[in-house]
């Protein structure tokens, strides 16, 4: 029984510290964000890495999420005979929560995942070492232009996605299903609003970015530079990104669209 | 048995070193030099801690007592920025190589160039060349460490260590899973680093031979340590049983074949 | 191993659709390529009930927008629903328009109508239209509905 106890305390205890051991992490990052600025080499690098390649995943998703909600929405709509409204349905739906969640959950496991398995590589080869024992600090070479491109991307991502979900949206709803355009996109343009839609939208975007960054590169540079330490880690990394994105998604829609 | 720490001729100084690993003390209370401008070995079996002694030395690591001079400098009472000063004086050679993959040889050579120097992509051009040629790879220069065996990819470390021109190299096992012609490389390229550039050399290694064969003196650790300590001569003929155990490697000795066991009789026929 | 002039112009391009795709989110997605705030004045009009009416409901005359609602409150003599909006400074009003509440198709938003009357004074910043009619109460009306049929 005390066993039991004495690993709860213990697990409890070594969250914290790894939650200090990255905070820590995340201010030396965003010190060391001022020194990649002069060296918009190392950002491009990483913004291609990173965002360069999940521009296709995000924009077959975000299309076929649109087209789904089209569908969907559509049959919703029809018993209420309210099909005109349907742009508005995608549009909100994309938005407001659609586009921002699943293109971050897209990003966290495709980018989020890639770079902490390279992080967690470079541990391991001693390839970070290595660069110390150079006086070349890691954190500032290697760490923060990643951080930075995700930060960049992720909003870039989810506006990608948003928006060829509603075109998506349009293709089934218009093409398909024959609600009409005009209605589609007129209905869609007076009911959402910008400041209260789409700022908000790429406000969480920022947030997701941020945070699936931070996860990413912590879970590599802290992960057990072993094979199997590194694979722990990068499933550690999906599995908090998830977690912390909804929770945050949660967090951030009662602020902004609820009254609380 | 008597130290040979004399700090004037050390170029590094390791005093009442201890250090320790969760439970299990890795260093206990040990001294040595590192003399300057000649090959200094440090021996002894797997998981010693000679690594991490080149940690230690390096400031990567924090000793629980004792102190560390490189230099006349205390290493680990430097501030950040000094510290960083002073590694750009030390090589190291780890034993993986660890280049960076994403990069070819060539700017993995350039690296600590482009980093701590302000000169033009010209000069560094003529430096990285004339590096790699010292180590016999110049040719090899667009290769990605991936396309680069073993062997090649120290050699190629060993250019980068020696990039910035620093007054001492550490090699971490240098010669571990080598093949003989490399390991020929090697041994030969170490030696004569050291002496056409007035280096001071600190190699980390548990190969006798190799390191008997070039090495100016030798400390021997075991256990946390020093088991015996001399130059080469010295210590071939050491009196200690461990350290003739070591160096001829006999399966038994003061090192038993058998980890601690109950009665062989009674464990069988329980 | 891309070339780096691959990657950047690669890294180029996509930051360029990024960039429009938050474009076209703002332009075509929302309203904000419809409506400019500058030139407004606000009315208000006293409602006995203002049903489901909320802020930014739109204002219409003969079906075109005019305006939004920008705040609705109770007057705490009279209790009734005080609802100031922002008419587009582009149209003048008569002093005797009326404001009635209407419900766009069946379960849709609800929304203020305008009927311009036909006197000569116009309505200035800040006039109080006499003439409204509330909204409908769908129990109100269930309510007539039985009330009349129990009458028959």
């Amino acid at each position: 029984m005390i066993d039991f106890f004495q690993t709860l305390g213990h697990s409890v205890l070594s969250s914290f510290a790894k939650l200090g051991r990255s905070c820590f992490f995340l201010l030396q990052i965003l010190a060391g964000i001022l020194t990649v600025i002069p060296r918009p080499r190392l950002l491009t690098k990483q913004l291609y890495s990173v965002g360069v390649l999940s521009f296709l995943i995000i924009c077959i998703s975000g299309f076929f999420v649109g087209m789904v909600l089209g569908l969907q929405g559509f049959y919703i709509l029809s018993d209420f005979g309210a099909e005109e409204t349907l742009g508005v349905m995608v549009a909100a739906s994309l938005v407001r929560e659609l586009g921002p969640v699943v293109a971050a959950l897209l990003f966290a496991g495709r980018a989020g995942s890639a770079l902490t398995a390279e992080i967690g590589l470079m541990k391991a080869t001693e390839q970070l070492s290595g660069m110390e024992m150079m006086a070349i600090d890691p954190i500032k070479r290697i760490i923060a232009p990643r951080f930075l491109a995700g930060f960049i991307s992720m909003p870039l991502l989810a506006a990608l996605f948003s928006s060829i979900g509603v075109i998506g949206g349009q293709v089934v709803g218009v093409g398909l299903l024959g609600v009409d355009d005009g209605a589609y996109w007129s209905q869609m343009q007076s009911t959402l609003d910008f400041q209260e839609d789409i700022i908000n939208g790429v406000i969480k975007s920022i947030v997701f970015g941020f945070i699936v960054s931070w996860i990413a590169l912590f879970e590599g540079y802290d992960a057990v530079p072993t094979s199997e330490g590194v694979s722990r880690a990068t499933t550690r990394t999906v599995v908090n990104s998830a977690f912390a994105i909804l929770g945050l998604d949660f967090i951030l829609t009662a602020l902004m669209f609820g009254d609380i | 048995m008597e130290n040979s720490v004399s700090p004037d001729k050390d170029i590094i100084s390791i005093q009442n070193l201890t250090f320790s690993r969760g439970h299990r003390k890795i260093f206990d209370n040990i001294s040595l030099g590192i003399r300057r401008g000649k090959v200094t070995a440090i021996m002894g079996p797997s998981g010693t801690g000679k690594t991490t002694l080149l940690k230690l030395i390096g400031g990567q690591l924090y000793p629980e007592h004792g102190q560390i001079f490189v230099r006349r400098q205390n290493v680990h009472k430097l501030k950040r920025a000094d510290l960083y000063n002073l590694r750009k004086r030390m090589g190291m050679l780890f034993q993986s190589g660890a280049l960076l993959t994403d990069i070819n040889v060539y700017d993995n050579v350039a690296l600590p160039l482009r980093e701590h120097t302000a000169l033009n992509e010209s000069m560094i051009r003529t430096l990285v060349l004339m590096k790699l040629h010292a180590v016999g790879l110049r040719g090899a220069r667009d290769l990605m460490p991936g396309e680069l065996s073993g062997g090649m990819a120290r050699r190629v470390a060993l250019a980068r260590a020696i990039a910035l021109d620093p007054t001492m190299i550490m090699y971490d096992e240098p010669f571990t899973g080598q093949d003989p012609i490399s390991l020929g490389v090697l041994v030969k390229l170490i030696k004569e680093l050291n002496d056409t550039l007035g280096l001071t050399s600190i190699i980390v290694s548990h190969d006798v031979e190799e390191t008997l064969g070039i090495a100016d003196y030798i400390y021997v650790l075991s256990e946390g340590k020093i088991a015996g300590h001399g130059t080469p001569e010295q210590i071939s003929n050491s009196g200690s049983e461990w350290v003739q155990q070591f160096l001829k490697g006999n399966a038994d000795g003061p090192v038993h074949f058998h980890y601690p066991a109950d009665d062989y009789n009674n464990d069988l026929f329980q | 191993m891309q070339n780096s002039k691959t990657q950047e112009t690669l890294v180029g391009l996509f930051v360029a659709c990024g960039i429009t795709a938050l474009f076209f989110m703002a332009m075509q997605i929302s309203n904000l390529s419809s409506f400019a705030d500058e030139n407004v004045y606000t009315i208000r009009a006293n409602f006995d009930n203002s049903g489901g009416l909320k802020v930014k409901s739109p204002i219409t005359i003969a079906g075109v927008r005019v305006g939004r609602v920008s705040e609705i409150t109770l007057d705490k003599d009279e209790f009734v629903s005080v609802v100031k909006m922002n008419i587009d400074a582009r149209y003048k009003l008569p002093a005797d328009t009326s404001a009635s509440i209407y419900t766009a198709g069946l379960l849709g938003e609800q929304y203020i109508s305008l009927d311009p009357g036909g006197s000569e004074e116009l309505l200035a910043e800040n006039d109080v239209m006499d003439i409204t009619s509330s909204a409908v109460i769908l129990e109100e009306l269930i309510g007539k509905f039985f009330t009349e049929n129990e009458s028959e």
